[in-house]
C-alpha cells in the first residue's frame, strides 16, 4: 500500500490565474479506486467523528473500492445532501482527514477528494438518489438557502414534511453562490444541480422573499400555516474598519466585490453589473474570504496585495488555499495593518497609509497579540482595497420576531439542536455561532432538522392526549 | 408567480410607470420603502423606490427615468412581460409612519419633491392624507413637459406649488427659490420638511432649511447591490457614521448627511455605466440590420 496519497490534477497556475474555471481537475474513477484502496477501514473510524454530518466513510470508502459508485453515493447521500460542495470546500484537514489513522505515520486518505469524485460521478450518470418517507403534510418553514438551510430542508424532507425554503436573494445557495468563487465552486456545474437534488426530494425554494421584510417568522407561522420554522439566515454583515477614507471610491467589502462577481457575474462580458479591480489591489484580512477576493482579483487582472496584520503563521485561511493564493502571484504583506485610506481630488482611492506590527504576548485568547512597531508607516499604492474582516449576522430577522433572543454579537441563541428561545422556531449555521464553515453549518441543520421532527411529533402526539 | 407588469405608462419623454403584480411585496409595503428589480438573466440588481401600492390588486407601482443600461433596456417591456425578479419592500418605512397621529397632525409637513422625486413622495402624501393629515407639496422640474405626478399629488396633497427651473409652469424657480418664497414671503410655518430628488437638489435644499430651522429628512439613492444589508455598497456617513441606506434608510436626517461624499460614490461607476449603455446602442443598430431594410 502506498504511504502517500494519489496526487489530484490541478489546472496549473499560470493559466489557472487566467480564467475562472475550477482549479482541482480531481480523481477519475482509476486514481479514486487506487486512493480508496489505502483505507483501512477502521471498526472504531476516528474520521466519522471528525465530520460535523458523520458521513460514513469507511462505508462509502469500502463501496468505492469495489468500484460500486452508485453505492457510495448512496451512502454518502443518508448524512449528507451536499457532497459535491463539502468535497470541495471542507477544511478536511481540521475534520475527517484530520483524525485518519494514516496520517499519524504516512498521508491520511484524501476523503474530502474521494467524496468530490462520487459526487461528481453520481452526477453524471444521473445516479437517483432521492429518498423520502411518505408525505406527512406538514409544513415546515426554512429561512435561507445557504448550507445550513439546505441541510435542514433536505433532511425534512427526507422525513416526509412539506418544507418551503424562502431566499432574499434571486439565486440559492447563499455563500456557496455568491461567496465562494467559481474556480473554487462551479455555479452551474456543481452548486445548481445539487440544489436540484434537494428540491427533487420536494423541497419548494422561493426566492426575492425577505424575511423581516416581505414577510415575517410571525406571519408564517399565524397565517400561512406553517408548523415550525429553521432560520439559516448565515452572517451576512460586513465588517468595515472605521479608518479614515474608507468610505472613498474604489473600497469596497469583499462581500460586494464576491457578489458582483460570482452571483452577478460581472466578469462575464454579457452581464451587466459592473466591477472594478483597480491595477494595485489591496485586500485586507488572512481568512478564506480574503483569499478568495485576492484569488479573483488576481484573475481580472491586478496585481493583488494580502495585508494581514498578524503572522504567516497565524493566518485563518486553508493552508491550501494560501498556496494556491501564492501561486497564483498574490503577494502577502503580513504583520502589516492600514490606518488611513489615500484619495485624490476626485476621491478615488490612491494610496493606503500601513504600519508594520510585532506580535506581542499571547492574550486572553491564547493568541500572540499584534502591536504597532513604532515610526514604522509606510504609504502602499493601491487603487482598490477590498476589506475582508469577517462578518456578523443581519438584524433583520431578529429585529422583526418576537421572543427570539440574540447574544451581544446579534447572533441568536440556540443549544447545540438549534431551540431557540421561541416556540417552533430553531436556529443555526452562522445565524448562531457568527462566521465559521459551510460544514459546520450543515451540521447545524441537520441538528436542527432532528429536533423539528421531535417537536413536532411530541406536539401531535400531545393534541391527541387532550 | 408574480413580476408580471400589468401597466405600463409614459410620463415625460423619458420618465415611465409600471404596475408590476407582486402581492407580496405589495401587501408588506410603506411609504418610504424601495424595491430591487433585475430585468432579465443578465440584468443587474437596480433599486428603485415605490410610487404606489394596491393590497387588493397585489401590484406595486414603480416610476423610472432611463439614465442607464437598465432602466432603457426596462423602458423596452410590455405590458404582460415579466422581469426576471422583484423584490421588495427594503429598507425603513418613512418615520411618520410609526409616529402617534394625533402628535402628528399638530405638526406642519412640506414635501420637497424634484424631478423623478414626485413618484415616492406620492405614497408618503397619500398615506397622511389617509390618516387625516394634509401635508404641504412643493414638486420641481426643470421644464414644463418633465413633470410627473401633478394630478396625483393634488388630490392628496394640502397646497400643492408646482415649479419649474425656466419658468415654463407654476412658479418660475427652483424649489429651493419656492420654498423660500413661502416661508419668507406668504407667512408659512413648517416644522418638518422631507426632501427627495436628485442628491445636488437635497444638499442645496438642506442648507435652506437649514438656515430656516427645519427639521429635514430627505431619501438618499446611493449605489446598491443586494439592498439587505450585506455588502455595504450604499454606505453613507451621516453624523459622521457609517450607514447603509438599504437598512438603515433611505431616508435620514438631511442635515446631518455628507452629500459630496455621497454624490462621489454615486458617480463611481460613471464610466462602466456608459460603456454599457453604449453596448446596448450599439448593439440595436446591429439588430436592425444597419441599414435599415430589416433583411427584407
Amino acid at each position: 500500500m502506498s504511504k502517500v496519497k494519489i496526487p489530484v490534477r490541478q489546472q496549473e497556475a499560470e493559466v489557472r490565474v487566467t480564467n475562472f474555471e475550477e482549479v482541482c481537475l480531481g480523481y477519475n474513477k482509476e486514481e479514486a479506486m487506487k486512493e480508496a484502496s489505502r483505507c483501512l477501514e477502521c471498526k472504531k473510524p476516528k474520521c466519522v467523528s471528525g465530520c460535523p454530518v458523520e458521513v460514513n466513510i469507511p462505508g462509502f470508502i469500502g463501496k468505492l473500492k469495489e468500484g460500486d459508485i452508485e453505492g457510495a453515493a448512496k451512502v454518502i447521500a443518508k448524512d449528507s445532501s451536499l457532497p459535491a460542495v463539502c468535497g470541495r470546500v471542507c477544511p478536511q484537514e481540521n475534520q475527517c482527514e484530520g483524525l485518519c489513522v494514516l496520517g499519524i505515520k504516512s498521508d491520511a486518505v484524501s476523503i474530502g477528494k474521494l467524496e468530490k469524485f462520487v459526487a461528481d460521478y453520481s452526477r453524471e450518470q444521473n445516479f437517483d438518489l432521492a429518498k423520502t418517507e411518505e408525505a406527512n403534510n406538514r409544513k415546515v418553514a426554512v429561512i435561507g438557502s445557504g448550507p445550513a438551510g439546505l441541510a435542514c430542508a433536505g433532511d425534512l424532507a427526507k422525513m416526509g414534511y412539506d418544507v418551503t425554503i424562502f431566499e432574499a436573494m434571486h439565486e440559492p445557495g447563499g455563500v456557496l453562490t455568491y461567496g465562494i468563487p467559481e474556480f473554487r465552486l462551479p455555479k452551474d456545474g456543481v452548486v445548481k444541480p445539487e440544489i436540484q437534488n434537494i428540491k427533487s426530494l420536494g423541497v419548494k425554494i422561493e426566492t426575492n422573499v425577505i424575511i423581516g421584510r416581505t414577510i415575517t417568522i410571525d406571519e408564517l407561522l399565524n397565517e400561512e400555516g406553517f408548523e415550525a420554522v429553521f432560520v439559516g439566515s448565515g452572517a451576512g454583515l460586513p465588517k468595515f474598519m472605521g479608518i479614515p477614507g474608507e468610505n472613498a471610491n474604489g473600497v469596497c467589502s469583499a462581500n460586494e466585490f464576491l457578489t458582483r462577481v460570482n452571483l452577478m457575474k460581472a466578469y462575464k462580458e454579457d452581464y451587466m453589473t459592473p466591477v472594478r479591480s483597480g491595477k494595485n489591489v489591496a485586500v485586507i484580512g488572512g481568512g478564506n474570504v480574503a483569499m478568495d477576493a485576492a484569488r479573483t482579483a488576481a484573475r481580472l487582472g491586478s496585481k493583488t496585495h494580502i495585508v494581514y496584520r498578524r503572522s504567516e503563521a497565524e493566518l485563518p485561511a486553508r493552508l491550501e488555499e494560501v498556496h494556491h493564493a501564492k501561486e497564483e502571484g498574490v503577494i502577502f504583506d503580513t504583520l502589516t495593518n492600514p490606518t488611513e485610506i489615500l484619495v485624490d481630488e476626485k476621491g478615488e482611492v490612491k494610496g493606503m497609509v500601513c504600519v508594520k506590527m510585532e506580535l506581542g504576548e499571547p492574550d486572553a485568547s491564547g493568541r500572540r497579540r499584534p502591536e504597532v512597531i513604532e515610526n514604522s508607516d509606510f504609504i502602499m499604492e493601491v487603487d482598490t482595497v477590498i476589506m475582508a474582516l469577517g462578518t456578523s449576522p443581519n438584524p433583520l430577522i431578529t429585529s422583526t420576531t418576537k421572543g427570539l433572543d440574540i447574544n451581544k454579537w446579534e447572533c441568536i441563541v440556540a443549544d447545540d439542536n438549534g431551540v431557540t428561545s421561541r416556540e417552533g422556531v430553531f436556529a443555526g449555521g452562522d445565524a448562531v455561532t457568527g462566521a465559521a464553515t459551510v460544514i459546520s453549518a450543515m451540521g447545524a441543520g441537520r441538528k436542527a432538522a432532528k429536533a423539528i421532527n421531535e417537536y413536532l411529533k411530541n406536539k401531535e402526539a400531545n393534541a391527541c392526549n387532550l | 408567480m408574480g413580476n408580471k407588469i400589468v401597466k405600463k405608462k409614459q410620463l415625460t419623454d423619458s420618465i415611465y410607470l409600471m404596475d408590476i403584480e407582486a402581492p407580496r411585496v405589495a401587501k408588506a409595503s410603506n411609504p418610504g420603502q424601495f424595491i430591487i428589480i433585475k430585468n432579465d438573466e443578465k440584468g443587474e440588481r437596480i433599486p428603485l423606490t415605490i410610487a404606489d401600492y394596491n393590497n387588493e390588486e397585489g401590484t406595486v407601482s414603480i416610476v423610472f427615468q432611463t439614465v442607464g443600461a437598465s432602466t432603457k433596456q426596462l423602458e423596452t417591456f410590455e405590458e404582460g412581460d415579466y422581469v426576471a425578479d422583484f423584490v421588495g419592500p427594503l429598507g425603513m418605512p418613512s418615520e411618520f409612519v410609526e409616529e402617534d397621529i394625533n402628535e402628528l397632525k399638530n405638526k406642519k409637513i412640506i414635501f420637497v419633491a424634484g424631478g423623478v422625486g414626485a413618484a415616492p413622495v406620492y405614497p408618503q402624501v397619500k398615506w397622511l392624507k389617509e390618516n387625516g393629515i394634509d401635508a404641504d407639496v412643493i414638486i420641481g422640474s426643470r421644464t414644463k413637459n418633465l413633470l410627473i405626478f401633478e394630478e396625483e399629488m393634488r388630490e392628496v396633497a394640502g397646497n400643492l406649488y408646482v415649479c419649474t427651473d425656466d419658468g415654463t409652469y407654476g412658479f418660475n424657480g427652483r424649489v429651493t427659490d419656492c420654498l423660500k418664497d413661502l416661508v419668507e414671503n406668504q407667512g408659512k410655518k413648517y416644522d418638518q420638511a422631507v426632501v427627495i430628488g436628485p442628491m445636488i437638489m437635497m444638499k442645496f435644499m438642506c442648507m435652506l432649511t437649514k438656515e430656516l430651522n427645519i427639521p429635514t429628512t430627505v431619501s438618499l439613492n446611493p449605489i446598491m447591490v443586494d439592498g439587505t444589508g450585506m455588502c455595504g455598497a450604499c454606505r453613507v456617513n451621516v453624523g459622521g457614521e457609517i450607514k447603509f441606506a438599504c437598512v438603515d434608510g433611505p431616508e435620514f436626517d438631511g442635515h446631518l448627511v455628507n452629500f459630496d461624499e455621497s454624490m462621489r460614490r454615486q458617480a463611481m461607476y460613471k464610466t462602466e455605466e456608459g460603456r454599457a449603455t453604449l453596448k446596448i446602442e450599439e448593439g440595436d443598430t446591429h439588430h436592425h440590420g444597419g441599414c435599415g431594410c430589416g433583411g427584407n
